[in-house]
C-alpha cells in the first residue's frame, strides 16, 4: 500500500506546531465565516486568500483547507439554533434540526449534525486517499480532447443535475465563460472585449466575483427578508454528546448511504447543496420514521449534513488530479494554488508529492480539530449570531470590498464586486444557479485551450472527441447529462405522470 | 444594472424581471458574438483565431437567454401573481445598496480606512438606530483592527487616503 506510506509522510509533514495552529486559526476562521450571513465558504476563502500570500504554500493551504471545513461546520450552527441556513448547503439541515431545538434538543441536533458532518468528511477523505492517486495516475495520459471531454462533463453535469431550469443554467454558465474571455487571448495575444479600456486587461477575475456574487447579493437578500435573529439557546455539554453518540451508530445506513451521495454529488460538480437535498429526501422515503420528517428526527439531521460534508471534502478530488473543481470554493483553492505556483492536475501528484500528501493529511487532522473544536465552542457562535444585523451588515460589506480590492490592488474590482453583488441578487431571485458562473469563469481558459488545441490536432473537426473509446464514452455521458432534463420530462409525458417536483 | 436603479412605483413582477434578465444575458451575447467576428471567428495559419471558441459561446448565451424569454412569454398569464419585489422589500434592499455604492466611491476618493468608519456609523444610526458610544466604537475599531490585520502584519497595503498620509502612511 503505498498510499499509505504517502499518507504518513504527509502526516509528518501536517503535523508541526506551526501547521496545527494555522489550523486552529483556519477552523475558528472557518465557522466564524459559516455563521455569519453573506460571508461563506467561497467568498471567505476567496477574502482570506490573499493573507496566506507570506506563509509557505503547505501551510497556506492547510490553513485555507480548514476555513473550508469550518464553514461547513458553522452552516450547521445558525440552521439548527436559528433556523436561518448560514450556507446554502445547510438548508436541508433545517427541516428537522430547527424543530429539534424547538423541543429543547437542540444540544442532540448539534451533536448530531457536527458528527455526521465529521463522518461524510472522513468518507470523503479516505475516497481521496485511496481514489485520487489513482485518478491522477490514469489522467497523465490525457491529452487536450480528454481534457476538454472532462470539463464538458463536469459543465453538462451542472445542467443534467441542478434544480434549476436547463436554460438557466445554461446562460449562467455561456455568461462566466463570456466573462472569462474578456482580455488577453493568452493563444494568440489578441485582446478581446476591452473596448479600450486598460482595466479589462486582465479580464475578470473570479475571486471577485465570487465575493461580490455570494457576499453582497447575500447581503441583499438578507436585507430584503427583514431579517431579525430570534433564536433558541443551545446548550451542550460531555453527557448530551455521549447520549447523542449512543444513538448514532442505529443511522448507519442513512449515513452510509449519505456519503455515497455526498461523495457522487462532489466529484461530479453537482456540489454540497443538491447532494443535501438529494440525500434527505432519499432518507425520508427509506426511513421507518418517515412521515415524522420535518418535525425534529435526528435522522433528518443526520443524511443532510453527512452528504453535504462528504460532497464538499470529495468536490477537493478533481480539483487536486485533474485540475477541474467540483464546487465554487473548491474553485478558490484551485486560485490559491495557481497563485502559489502550484499548478493541480495528475502532475503534482509526481512533482509536488509532500504538498499533496501534507495536504491530504490534513483534511484528517483538520476535521478531527474542527469537530472538536465546535462541539466545545458551540455558545460563543451562538452569541455572534445575536449581534445586530444593523452592525453585522456594514461590517460583512467592507469586509468584501478589501478583499475584492486585495486581489489584484485594483479599485476597479472593488465596482466590479458592487456588480457582480447586484446581479448576484437578481439571479438569485430568478433561480439562476451561480455555480456554473463561477465554474466557468475558472475553467473559461482551460477549456478554450484545451478545445483549440483538440481542434488544432484534428484541422476543426469534431470528429476528434469520438476518435477513441475513452474521450467518446466520457463525452457520450456528457451529452447524456445534457440532455437529462428533456429525456426526463420525455418519460414523464410518456408516463403521463410528473416525475420530479418541478418549480417552474 | 436594472434591479435597483428602477423607482419603487410600485411591486417589480417576476415576468418582467425575467424578460429584463433575459434580455441582459441576449445583449451581452450579441456583443460576444460582435466582438468574436471582430477578432476574427475562423482560421489563420497557427489555428483557430480568437473569436472562435467565444463566438460558440455567445450564441449558446444568446439562444439560451431567448428560451428563457420565450418560457416567460408562454406561461406569461401564469405568471402574473408573482412579485419579484414588493415595495416594502424594495426599501430595505436600496437602503443597503445605495450607501454601498456611495461607499465605494468613497473609498476611491478618501481611502479605505476613513470610508469604513463613515459608512459603517451612518449605517448603524440610520439603520440600527444607535446612540453615538456603540457606534463609535464599532465604526473606529473595525478599521483600526483591519489596519493593523493587513498594513501592520501582512503588509498588504490597502487604499488611503488624506488622513492616512497626515499620519505618516
Amino acid at each position: 500500500m503505498e498510499e499509505i506510506s504517502n499518507l504518513m509522510q504527509g502526516f509528518a509533514v501536517a503535523l508541526t506546531w506551526q501547521n496545527l495552529l494555522f489550523m486552529l486559526v483556519g477552523i475558528l476562521l472557518g465557522v466564524l465565516i459559516g455563521v455569519l450571513p453573506g460571508l461563506g465558504g467561497a467568498n471567505g476563502v476567496a477574502i482570506l486568500l490573499p493573507l496566506t500570500f507570506s506563509i509557505p504554500p503547505t501551510s497556506a493551504i492547510i490553513m485555507l483547507s480548514c476555513i473550508y471545513w469550518g464553514a461547513l461546520f458553522g452552516g450547521a450552527i445558525t440552521s439548527v439554533l436559528f433556523n436561518i441556513p448560514g450556507e446554502p448547503w445547510s438548508v436541508a439541515t433545517t427541516f428537522d434540526g430547527f424543530p429539534m431545538s424547538q423541543k429543547g434538543r437542540a444540544g442532540e441536533a448539534l451533536t448530531a449534525a457536527f458528527t455526521s458532518s465529521f463522518v461524510g468528511a472522513l468518507f470523503a477523505v479516505l475516497l481521496i486517499t485511496f481514489l485520487a492517486p489513482l485518478v491522477a495516475r490514469f489522467a497523465l495520459k490525457f491529452g487536450p480532447p480528454e481534457y476538454f471531454a472532462i470539463q464538458l462533463l463536469t459543465f453538462c453535469s451542472f445542467v443534467g443535475m441542478g434544480r434549476e431550469p436547463a436554460a438557466k443554467t445554461i446562460a449562467s454558465m455561456m455568461l462566466g465563460f463570456a466573462l472569462a474571455a474578456v482580455g488577453l487571448d493568452t493563444v494568440t495575444g489578441t485582446l478581446r472585449m476591452t473596448f479600450g479600456q486598460t482595466h479589462m486587461l486582465q479580464g475578470f477575475d473570479f475571486l471577485v466575483a465570487v465575493i461580490g456574487l455570494f457576499g453582497l447579493g447575500e447581503i441583499f437578500l438578507t436585507m430584503e427578508e427583514g431579517l431579525s435573529f430570534k433564536g433558541t439557546r443551545a446548550k451542550i455539554d460531555f453527557n448530551i454528546v455521549w447520549r447523542t453518540w449512543k444513538t448514532l451508530p442505529r443511522y448507519w445506513i442513512t449515513s452510509l448511504r449519505s456519503c455515497v451521495i455526498g461523495c457522487w454529488m462532489g466529484i461530479t460538480p453537482g456540489g454540497a447543496t443538491p447532494a443535501s437535498f438529494m440525500s434527505y429526501g432519499m432518507a425520508r422515503r427509506f426511513s421507518k420514521t418517515g412521515n415524522k420528517f420535518g418535525e425534529g428526527e435526528i435522522e433528518g439531521v443526520i443524511a443532510p449534513e453527512t452528504a453535504a460534508h462528504a460532497a464538499g471534502t470529495s468536490a477537493l478530488l478533481p480539483m487536486l488530479t485533474l485540475g477541474i473543481p467540483g464546487s465554487p470554493t473548491a474553485a478558490v483553492l484551485l486560485g490559491g494554488l495557481l497563485i502559489w505556483g502550484l499548478q493541480p492536475g495528475p502532475l503534482l501528484f509526481v512533482e509536488k508529492k509532500e504538498f499533496v500528501w501534507g495536504l491530504i493529511a490534513s483534511m484528517y487532522l483538520g476535521n478531527i480539530v474542527g469537530l472538536l473544536i465546535v462541539l466545545t465552542t458551540v455558545p460563543w457562535w451562538a452569541a455572534i449570531l445575536r449581534i445586530p444585523f444593523a452592525i453585522i451588515a456594514p461590517v460583512i460589506v467592507v469586509i468584501c470590498a478589501i478583499g475584492a480590492y486585495t486581489v489584484h490592488n485594483n479599485m476597479f474590482d472593488v465596482v466590479m464586486m458592487l456588480v457582480f453583488g447586484v446581479v448576484g441578487y437578481a439571479f438569485k431571485k430568478l433561480k439562476y444557479p451561480l455555480a456554473p458562473l463561477v465554474l466557468a469563469l475558472v475553467l473559461g481558459d482551460m477549456a478554450e485551450t484545451s478545445f483549440r488545441q483538440s481542434m488544432l490536432l484534428s484541422a476543426g473537426s469534431m470528429t476528434i472527441f469520438y476518435s477513441n473509446g475513452l474521450v467518446g464514452s466520457i463525452v457520450t455521458l456528457a451529452l447524456f447529462l445534457l440532455s437529462w432534463p428533456l429525456i426526463s420530462r420525455g418519460l414523464a409525458f410518456v408516463r403521463k405522470r410528473p416525475v420530479a417536483p418541478k418549480e417552474a | 444594472m436594472a434591479t435597483n436603479n428602477k423607482a419603487p412605483a410600485g411591486p417589480v413582477t417576476t415576468r418582467w424581471m425575467e424578460l429584463v434578465v433575459a434580455l441582459a444575458l441576449v445583449i451581452i451575447g450579441a456583443i460576444v458574438i460582435v466582438d468574436s467576428h471582430r477578432v476574427g471567428i475562423g482560421w489563420s495559419e497557427d489555428g483557430p483565431r480568437s473569436g472562435y471558441f467565444p463566438n460558440i459561446i455567445g450564441w449558446i448565451l444568446t439562444a439560451a437567454a431567448f428560451w428563457i424569454a420565450g418560457e416567460t412569454l408562454f406561461k406569461w398569464k401564469a405568471l402574473a401573481g408573482k412579485v419579484f419585489v414588493t415595495r416594502d422589500e424594495m426599501k430595505p434592499v436600496l437602503s443597503m445598496f445605495v450607501p454601498t455604492v456611495v461607499y465605494v466611491a468613497l473609498v476611491a476618493l478618501i481611502g479605505i480606512y476613513v470610508a469604513s468608519a463613515v459608512y459603517i456609523a451612518t449605517f448603524m444610526m440610520w439603520q440600527g438606530k444607535y446612540k453615538w458610544p456603540p457606534t463609535l466604537g464599532v465604526s473606529i475599531g473595525v478599521p483600526v483592527a483591519v489596519f493593523l490585520l493587513f498594513e501592520v502584519w501582512f503588509l498588504i497595503p490597502l487604499p488611503k487616503g488624506p488622513l492616512e498620509h497626515l499620519l505618516g502612511y
